[in-house]
């Protein structure tokens, strides 16, 4: 009987600080069992449980792409126990992953449409990886405009920096970075809070499924801005985080009644949520 | 199916007898109430119990379970590489189970042991025990089995059912593990007809006088966030404790936590039961908490067992009856009231 709560064994092979409060690092782990990479498939939108021995687990969304072969990356915040001593660790050092877990994004249901990506905040991973495998060649054809609005609270405290320059350049994805504030005379992007750069960027809900992942206060004011440009709560999609221990639908905790945030979700539209205890 | 009949001394013998094929695990007076133990510390065996304190639950589902064990010493070429627990499936006999307990495994293993995941542990432990059970002649009043799929002589969840019938215990086999248990105890005679008919008529007039009192009939049909947002929920909730008793003695109740510890270079992972009725159930790392407040995590105990499940499973509720919860919540909150209420409710009235 496979062992669902057994992490793979993995090295920590590279670390990179993301913000300027070196708050969130990039994590890139690579399998210490080449034949696990194979059975850790996943899909953009899931997570694994990183797993610290000595220390416990925690759930964190996958922030590389499956198109992107030989490791598997994860951007984590700073906050308590498990992530404060993944913080102190270093090249080298072996931990686990166990995964991959929940569900993922409506893939096939957006094939053949427009995708607007808006994300806040440190909630950007699991959208970098839906970018990254929109964008590969193998998948581009496969969806119409990709629009993304991604807001943080100053320059410095957003994911990606190179990579989003780089998708800046293209013209087969429209960006739409934004800050709260900054007081950098260089700054060439927006200033203003998501909702509000949602609402001047994006123009049409038609034919157009929204992915939306952020701090609470971001989805709560989002989500009106959406549905005035028309988008059912069907076609808004969003992830959800709860306290979680086992993530295979177990433990007890993480329920929005009959549903497991870690395996029935984290990803559920807006219509699905209507109709389920706001215990998020 | 076999059965037989033992004079109360010879079956308690025959029990003794058993260490060779299973380990037998069995209500054992301890203190002021009756919990389950190895035969090996019985001074004197009573089938004479209402119930146990806690459920047998634990027999299966540790309390406090070892999962995996690790290294954290850097010269071990294995550090920090988690080994799953070694763990004792040996064949398992658990003796004078009532028929609630039984009835709340086949509740638990839907979470268990599902479509999609197994849990390798809990589904072990399950498969090398035996259940033999223990009609309930006389049930107590806090006990509701037969508003919720169960009663005092329900064989789901069994391999066997002992009936007392005074100076003799009939003992029926009813699956296949409960034949072969039956086949390793020594002594007994074959039952006759008439022990057979004793037995049935006795189940008969036992279940048939016990009251049903609890309503579960219109749960599945309410709508989930008309019961979520009834105005009975802080009135409910006005004198729990938030303690965690009616988790930890529930035989359904299944949440359980995850913890790392350490000693020098030596770790374990294990897991312990875990109540929804206490805040750090859910609260998350940014400080935010979904269920922060007392009423919110009695409504999710009542929902989750009386609607949640209901509508996941389609099946009646995650309830077994066996009143302990009732008899044992400091501040008297009891099930049956609430489950009333619940079934009752009007939305919009």
């Amino acid at each position: 009987m496979e062992n669902p709560y057994l992490p793979y064994p993995v090295r920590i092979d590279d670390i990179v600080v993301e913000t300027e409060d070196k708050n969130l690092k990039t994590f890139k782990f690579v399998f210490l069992n080449p034949e696990d990479e194979e059975k850790f498939a996943y899909t953009p939108g899931q997570f694994a449980e990183l797993s610290v021995p000595g220390k416990g687990e925690i759930p964190i969304g996958i922030a590389s792409s499956p198109t992107e072969k030989g490791h598997v990356t994860f951007t984590v915040n700073k906050v308590g126990l498990v992530t404060t001593h993944l913080h102190n660790m270093k090249e080298g050092d072996v931990m686990g992953i166990r995964g991959p877990l929940g569900n993922w994004y409506p893939w096939e249901e957006m094939e053949g449409k427009n995708i607007v990506i808006v994300g806040g905040g440190f909630a950007f991973t699991t959208l970098r990886s839906s970018i990254v495998y929109a964008l590969h060649p193998d998948n581009r054809p496969k969806f119409k405009d990709i629009i993304v609005v991604y807001g943080a609270r100053s320059p410095g405290m957003l994911l990606y920096k190179d990579e989003l320059a780089e998708w800046e350049k293209r013209d087969d994805i429209h960006m739409h970075i934004t800050v709260d504030a900054t007081d950098d005379p260089d700054w060439k992007y927006n200033t203003g809070f998501v909702p509000a750069v949602t609402e001047q960027k994006v123009t049409s809900s038609e034919n157009a499924i929204a992915i939306v992942c952020g701090p609470p206060v971001m989805i709560r004011f989002t989500q009106p801005v959406l549905e005035k440009l028309g988008f059912p709560p069907e076609r808004i999609i969003l992830s959800l985080e709860n306290r979680m221990k086992c993530g295979i639908g177990m433990c007890g905790r993480c329920n929005l009644g009959d549903q497991y945030v870690c395996k029935d979700g984290p990803v559920f539209s807006l219509a699905k949520l209507k109709n389920l205890p706001p215990e998020y | 199916m076999a059965n037989k009949v033992f004079s109360k001394d010879a079956w308690l013998e025959a029990l003794g007898g058993l260490k060779e094929h299973y380990r037998v695990f069995l209500p054992l007076k301890d203190g002021d109430f009756f919990t389950y133990k190895p035969i090996e510390e019985a001074k004197k065996i009573h089938f004479d119990y209402d119930n146990t304190r806690l459920s047998p639950k634990g027999l299966i589902f540790p309390q406090s379970e070892r999962m995996f064990e690790f290294s954290l010493d850097t010269q071990d070429p294995e550090a920090n590489i988690l080994k799953e627990a070694p763990k004792d499936d040996s064949p398992r006999a658990i003796v004078g189970v009532r028929p609630c307990d039984a009835h709340a495994v086949g509740l638990v293993r839907r979470n268990f042991d599902n479509p999609e995941y197994r849990d390798p542990w809990w589904v072990k432990h399950v498969e090398a025990a035996t259940y033999v059970g223990l009609g309930c002649n006389a049930p107590c009043a806090t006990c509701f089995c037969k508003s919720v799929g169960g009663g005092p002589f329900n064989e789901e969840g069994l391999d066997a059912m002992m009936v007392d019938l005074g100076d003799r215990f009939l003992v029926r086999a009813l699956t296949e593990k409960g034949e072969e248990f039956l086949s390793r105890v020594q002594g007994g005679e074959a039952a006759d007809e008439e022990v057979l008919k004793e037995a049935r008529e006795l189940a008969q007039k036992v279940t048939d006088e016990m009251p049903d009192t609890v309503p579960t009939g219109r749960l599945k049909d309410l709508p989930v966030m008309a019961l979520f947002e009834a105005p009975f929920w802080e009135e409910v909730a006005f004198a729990c404790l938030n303690c965690g008793t009616c988790n930890y003695l529930c035989p359904t109740c299944w949440c359980f936590d995850i913890q790392d510890e350490v000693y020098k270079t030596e770790g374990i992972r294990l897991r312990n039961w875990d109540s929804c009725m206490f805040p750090l159930f859910t609260l998350h790392g940014s400080g935010h908490n979904p269920r922060d407040q007392k009423f919110q995590r009695v409504r999710q105990r009542f929902m989750h067992k009386l609607k949640y499940y209901v509508d996941k499973y389609g099946d009646g509720v995650q309830c077994s009856g066996c009143g302990r919860c009732v008899q044992f919540c400091p501040v008297n909150i009891d099930i049956r009231r609430v489950c009333g209420l619940m079934d009752a409710y009007e939305p919009g009235a």
